[in-house]
């Protein structure tokens, strides 16, 4: 056969004793530090079962009432408030609140997890060039690597189960709080900045109170964009076995029971809306010195 | 009076571009400035700026935008660097502190108002103007005390819980004003403050300026493009061009010896008979002179109005303790608002 007209590849068997070689050594590596991975992350298993715990322990009442109260203290809006209480009631009454409450656990210990991790790591990034330059591409591979191939590893590690479910998760969606927490501070104006200078503000000072704060709705932005992205990829995880809403639709896709799938997608698309809502109108309450701007 | 001088900048050079160590030594070597741009592509911003600065007095630094004004003012508390050169306040050398001690400097003597106000649009009035003593450390009590004190003062009651962004030009920079004062700093760096406001605001906020620094005698040093700015408000003014200082002279000297024809040309359409004072011209008083008496800080528009107003001849001009040091007539006064020749510029 001609070079030219068959892309000249390495030999198969090369290619078998390369991935072999790849599966091995991780394998290995997975067998030898396995345990000592899983240990670290136990502290991480246990918040999360005892959060999931809590949601699924309340009674739903209680449940709809928190968060109808944290929907206030968030947006001071009642039709906000009014329209999350329906959405939950209708929810329940579809017979799909346990589910619910797990995925909700399992979006907000991952919305905390994408925030701490995610906040400083955005600050080192506007501060440093080098960090950035070396961070920007990590971003771009963890966002569009099709989240399929880092289960494998994860599971290879891990098992399955919530914790590798909940890094996987994590891993897709914490790119958009590093990198708006990184663009709001760089974003925030020279001017501002120099003043701070002038009065004597140490590094601290600067990022506590000039910095963050004017990059606020930025950070809020990258935020929210975090949680949509979590929610997006429950249905994915539920294939490593977190429970939650993504296993009915699983279920329904494998089954071809296409109002089981509708059903509990749109349960997602509910929740969706509601922490989009929230957390949206948080951001431009954080905002109220732009009230009246000229 | 003695001087004091609290701010000395000795032989300050700021030259920008890839390699400003090497520049500096081709400058040394005597190489020009078109020269050193066309050769290294350096720019020098301040060459070789010396300027001894008074305490308690109002220092104006004017030039054209690009003169390295605002380079200039800068370096005083260090927010730039100087290739070369000293800044001396009161006697420490700035370019020597360690950065906790550049922090006290900034935070406790040096306080800035900038052109465009640069206030913190996520703080109220009320936090901009207590940003200082925060910084400072000092207590909660004290900040609000403090803070309301200079909102008061310069004229902002009231609006202590609007955000900046809701507030005027003017309003804004009296903020501005207010939060540099706050901190109680001995030196006022003032960055173009108000050339960003329209005439008339401008005028007003002059003299509120005027007004506060009676009371307080800081020692401010003030930028500006605007002669009848400088004019108005300087104890001293030093003109700068192209990075260089032409003339630091007393302001009604610049007025009656123009250093060269630059700052002659500068001049042309300043009206003399509203900043020259009559100190300035006044001849020796005789024996016998009778006359109305003004102060030395009168100016000839105000002067010709008291002759418009009575019949004598004369006035007698006396200092700030009172006491009679000359006299003027109204030719001394048309002499005095004769332009300099060009002959006399050069001479």
């Amino acid at each position: 056969m001609m070079w030219s007209n068959t892309f000249p590849q390495i030999a198969e068997s090369t290619l078998r004793t390369l991935s072999r070689a790849i599966d091995k050594g991780y394998l290995t590596f997975s067998r030898e530090y396995g345990a000592a991975i899983e240990a670290f992350f136990e502290p991480l298993l246990y918040f999360l079962i005892g959060f999931e715990r809590v949601l699924l322990g309340s009674p739903w009442w209680v449940i709809i009432g928190t968060i109808g109260l944290i929907s206030y203290a968030a947006s001071r809006s009642w039709k906000l408030v009014l329209g999350v209480v329906l959405a939950l009631c209708l929810i329940g009454v579809f017979g799909m609140w346990e589910n619910t409450m797990r995925t909700m656990a399992m979006i907000l210990v991952c919305t905390l997890l994408s925030i701490l991790i995610g906040i400083p790591i955005g600050i080192f990034m506007s501060r440093s060039g080098r960090g950035q330059k070396i961070i920007l591409p990590i971003l771009d591979v963890m966002q569009t690597m099709p989240s399929f191939v880092y289960l494998i590893p994860v599971v290879m590690l891990l098992g399955i189960g919530r914790v590798p479910g909940l890094i996987a998760v994590v891993i897709y969606a914490i790119p958009p709080v590093i990198r708006l927490t990184n663009l709001g501070i760089r974003l925030v104006e020279k001017d501002a900045l120099e003043a701070a200078e002038a009065f004597g503000a140490s590094r601290l000072q600067k990022l506590l109170k000039v910095q963050l704060p004017l990059a606020l709705p930025t950070i809020m932005a990258g935020i929210n964009q975090t949680i949509m992205m979590a929610l997006a990829m429950v249905v994915i995880a539920s294939m490593i076995g977190v429970r939650g809403l993504g296993q009915p639709v699983l279920q329904a896709v494998t089954n071809q029971y296409f109002a089981l799938g509708l059903f509990n997608g749109t349960a997602v698309v509910v929740l969706a809306i509601i922490f989009d809502r929230v957390t949206q109108r948080f951001g431009l309450r954080l905002q109220k010195h732009r009230e009246g701007a000229r | 009076m003695t001087t004091d001088t609290i701010i000395s900048i000795r032989n300050l050079y700021k030259v920008f571009g890839k390699d400003p160590a090497k520049a500096m030594r081709l400058i040394h070597q005597g190489m020009s400035k078109d020269e050193l741009l066309e050769k290294t592509g350096h720019v020098i911003g301040l060459n070789n700026v010396s300027l001894d600065m008074e305490r308690h007095r109002i220092q104006v630094v004017m030039g054209l935008s690009g003169s390295g004004k605002s380079t200039l003012i800068r370096h005083i508390n260090r927010l730039i660097v100087p290739t070369a050169g000293q800044i001396l306040v009161d006697g420490e050398d700035v370019l020597q502190l360690n950065p906790v001690a550049l922090r006290a400097l900034r935070r406790f003597k040096i306080s800035m108002v900038f052109q465009k106000f640069s206030l913190f649009p996520h703080r109220s009035v009320f936090e901009n103007v207590g940003y200082g003593l925060e910084t400072q450390g000092a207590t909660k009590s004290k900040i609000k005390e403090t803070s309301m004190r200079w909102i008061n003062r310069v004229g902002l009651a009231g609006f202590e819980n609007h955000y900046p962004g809701q507030l005027s030009g003017g309003m804004q920079q009296r903020v501005g004003l207010a939060r540099a004062l706050a901190t109680d700093a001995d030196i006022l760096l003032m960055d173009e403050a108000f050339s960003a406001l329209d005439p008339l605001i401008r005028t007003e906020m002059q003299d509120v300026l005027l007004d506060l620094q009676n009371e307080l005698q800081k020692t401010i040093v003030f930028i500006t493009h605007d002669l009848d700015e400088a004019l108005r408000i300087g104890d001293n003014i030093a003109i700068l061009r192209d990075g260089e200082i032409i003339q630091s002279d007393d302001p009604q000297n610049i007025l009656l010896k123009p250093a060269d024809a630059y700052i002659a040309d500068f001049m042309k359409d300043i009206n003399r008979a509203r900043v020259l004072r009559v100190r300035a011209i006044m001849k020796p008083l005789e024996p016998l002179d009778e006359g109305p008496v003004v102060k030395g800080t009168t100016t000839i528009e105000e002067a010709l109005q008291i002759f418009a107003e009575t019949s004598g001849d004369k006035l007698i001009i006396t200092d700030r303790q009172g006491n009679r040091i000359g006299r003027l007539t109204v030719e001394d006064m048309i002499r005095g608002m004769r332009r300099p020749t060009a002959e006399e510029i050069h001479a």
